[in-house]
């Protein structure tokens, strides 16, 4: 069921929400775009857009007061979830041995407003890996317990998205995993959200505040602007048989070419909302009577992620980069039955030499049909 | 137990990478109960002889007399670690050695004549064996912490490799170069200052010098192509503090003018 809330009253669904914790969203500080501590509607960024392309990414003033008239930045959800570095344990040396003490989980309650659909599929597959997984991660699962997912559709797409080819947006489907989700309506003046619930929470949310159900031809005009949002999709990315392209092409010559242009600077795996890498280090202290131990996010494209007795498996730029996209498009698929790539355009915006998984993809594809892999 | 001899020794340098070491204020007095600091001139001028357990080098070898005392150091070190960007790939000095011999000499000294140096800066590895290299202009003061608890607890270093990139979006910093367009060497310069740069909202130059597998080209290309930099700051950014690098003195020498009477005399 749909509900409705106007601009003006947005507040008063944050205030219900910060009875449940702390709210993070999107908010532009200092120049920059990011999630932060949002206080009041008054946080949100009115009136502004992103224009992004390979290797780019600017801030554009709009000519309407809409709030979420943009797609995703730099951040993902995964800071929040599955912090970039986290310490797992600290061990003190005692008279005869050592004691170890586990890190404090976090129980601090958040809320996530602003997910997008592309960000709610990824944090779907994180939990498949991270909760469901043969190595389910604790912390993770704390974390996500204690986050409130207030999620909003996409109207204004960038030319970077391409969720609408994969599935996972601009629309958010009701088997989703969120607790409310959002639409955007700016019509002739009028300036409205129309509130669905996923959960008893949210459904606790919407009843607490007597939203009135929407009518008929409000949901109606926030689909169309969803579904307008999917014809304008700034890339493509043909899904098709994608794991066998892959794995025949393991020679292809586009690998050569793409090598030349990748930095293995690690960038896309960073931003990526799924990438789950991680590496896991010690500190000692001076006098080495204490130690702990930190984990950090970690990247295929550097060497000493592959590093075994001997040296590194992954010794050219051509083999990192084709283990970064045959992993998120096929061998995750084998992996955990579900792809992982989720279409946010992340890592084309955010690679500094704006190379484009769309691209690649096709270029591979094409010669592959042409039959001239080699 | 008896305690580890530490020595720290400068060569061609401005003394920053010291300035590192002592600006570990906090750790400082538990450096100096844990160790032995046997020789470090700028911190005291208690001197005793070797050999010594570890040997901090800052600075390059360029004078004739740095050959031999790098030569009499590494004999009398078990472990010998450069730091900075001078000891290990020659430092900003190691500009002359794009010129002719001498030709920075007539234009800064009066009395050139009573200059004894080589003709180029070379790294400290030049010449001897460095068990391990800090990197940076200056370098990290946390790192070189790590190495020297690495080295009384017989641990493994924890020092990041790949690219400036890594931490600067693991610390959250919205990358300059994407959303303004700064140019910005991190993608091909090594980890380990933290980003220290974009973190206050400008491009890496590079002090940390090439990572690993760095593509100069192709983020040449980019800086020049898309963000409009000239051949000269190109030019310009490799050959920089870390201009004798292996990879960042190619990459400089791709753009060079063509002809070479459009060279830039030294100023
Ligand atoms: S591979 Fe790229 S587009 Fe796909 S989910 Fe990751 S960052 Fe987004
Ligand atoms: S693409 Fe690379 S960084 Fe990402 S999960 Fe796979 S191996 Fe890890
Ligand atoms: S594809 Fe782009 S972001 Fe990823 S490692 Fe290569 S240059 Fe960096
Ligand atoms: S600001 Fe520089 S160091 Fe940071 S991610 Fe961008 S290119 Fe890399
Ligand atoms: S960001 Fe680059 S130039 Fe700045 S301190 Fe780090 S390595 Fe040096």
């Amino acid at each position: 069921m749909h509900f409705i809330i106007e601009r003006e009253n947005l507040d008063r669904l944050l205030a219900a929400l910060q009875e449940h914790g702390r709210i993070i969203g999107p908010r532009i500080t200092e120049n920059t775009f990011g999630h932060r501590d949002i206080a009041s509607s008054q946080d949100f960024p009115a009136g502004w857009t992103f224009e992004q392309d390979g290797g780019f990414f600017r801030l554009r003033q709009r000519r309407d007061p809409s709030l979420f008239a943009y797609t995703v930045g730099q951040d993902s959800w995964k800071k929040e979830l599955y912090p970039p570095r986290s310490r797992l344990l600290s061990l003190q040396k005692t008279e005869s041995s050592f004691s170890v003490t586990p890190e404090k989980s976090s129980s601090e309650k958040v809320v996530f407003f602003g997910v997008r659909p592309c960000d709610l599929a990824a944090i779907q597959i994180q939990d498949i890996i991270l909760i469901q997984g043969p190595f389910a991660d604790p912390e993770y699962s704390r974390r996500r317990e204690n986050a409130m997912i207030v999620a909003i559709e996409c109207t204004q797409p960038a030319a970077t998205c391409f969720c609408a080819s994969l599935g996972t947006g601009p629309g958010i489907s009701s088997s989703s995993d969120y607790d409310l989700a959002l639409t955007e309506v700016l019509d002739d003046g009028l300036h409205y959200f129309l509130v669905r619930a996923g959960t008893e929470q949210g459904r606790a949310v919407i009843a607490g505040l007597g939203l009135a159900e929407a009518p008929e031809q409000n949901i109606i005009r926030a689909e169309n602007l969803v579904q307008e949002a999917a014809s304008r999709m700034g890339r493509t990315m043909d899904q098709k048989g994608i794991k066998q392209l892959l794995y025949d092409n393991h020679e292809h010559p586009r690998w050569d070419q793409v090598a030349r242009r990748c930095l293995t600077c690690g960038n896309c795996t960073q931003v990526c909302p799924t990438c789950f890498c991680h590496s896991v280090y010690d500190r000692v202290s001076l006098s080495g009577k204490e130690a702990e131990r930190f984990r950090s996010w970690d990247s295929c494209f550097l060497l000493d992620h592959s590093y075994i007795h001997g040296g590194s498996v992954r010794v050219s730029s051509r083999s990192r980069y084709r283990q970064w996209i045959t992993h998120k498009l096929a061998s995750w698929i084998d992996q955990f039955k579900v792809s992982g790539c989720v279409g946010c355009g992340r890592c084309i915006t955010w690679c500094p030499v704006g190379i484009d998984i769309t691209e690649e993809i096709q270029a591979i594809r094409q010669s592959d049909e042409r039959g001239c892999n080699a | 137990m008896k305690k580890t001899k530490l020595a720290v020794w400068k060569f061609s340098s401005c003394d920053g990478c010291q300035l590192s070491l002592l600006d570990l204020e906090d750790e400082l007095l538990e450096i100096a109960e844990t160790v032995d600091i046997s020789y470090f001139l700028e911190a005291s001028s208690r001197l005793k002889r070797g050999p010594y357990d570890i040997s901090i080098i800052e600075g390059s070898i360029s004078t004739p007399h740095d050959i031999e005392r790098i030569t009499a150091i590494r004999e009398k070190s078990k472990f010998l670690l450069a730091v900075g960007s001078c000891a290990v790939f020659g430092g900003v000095q190691a500009l002359r050695n794009y010129t002719l011999p001498g030709e920075y000499q007539q234009v800064v000294y009066e009395h050139p004549e009573y200059l004894s140096s080589l003709d180029a800066s070379s790294p400290v590895s030049a010449h001897v064996k460095t068990d391990l290299e800090l990197r940076g202009c200056p370098p990290n003061k946390r790192q070189i912490l790590e190495v020297l608890t690495a080295c009384l607890n017989a641990k493994k270093p924890d020092l990041p490799s790949g690219s400036v990139c890594l931490e600067c979006k693991r610390k959250g910093i919205v990358c300059v170069m994407v959303s303004k367009g700064i140019p910005c060497l991190g993608p091909v310069t090594h980890a380990g200052c933290g980003a220290l740069c974009p973190a206050h909202d400008r491009g890496c130059y590079g002090c940390f010098g090439p990572k690993e597998t760095p593509n100069t080209a192709s983020l040449s290309a980019w800086i020049s192509g898309k963000l409009g930099m000239s051949r000269e700051d190109v030019l310009q950014s490799f050959r920089h503090i870390n201009c004798y690098a292996l990879e960042f003195c190619l990459e400089s020498i791709k753009h060079e003018p063509k002809d070479s009477s459009e060279r830039p005399e030294p100023d």
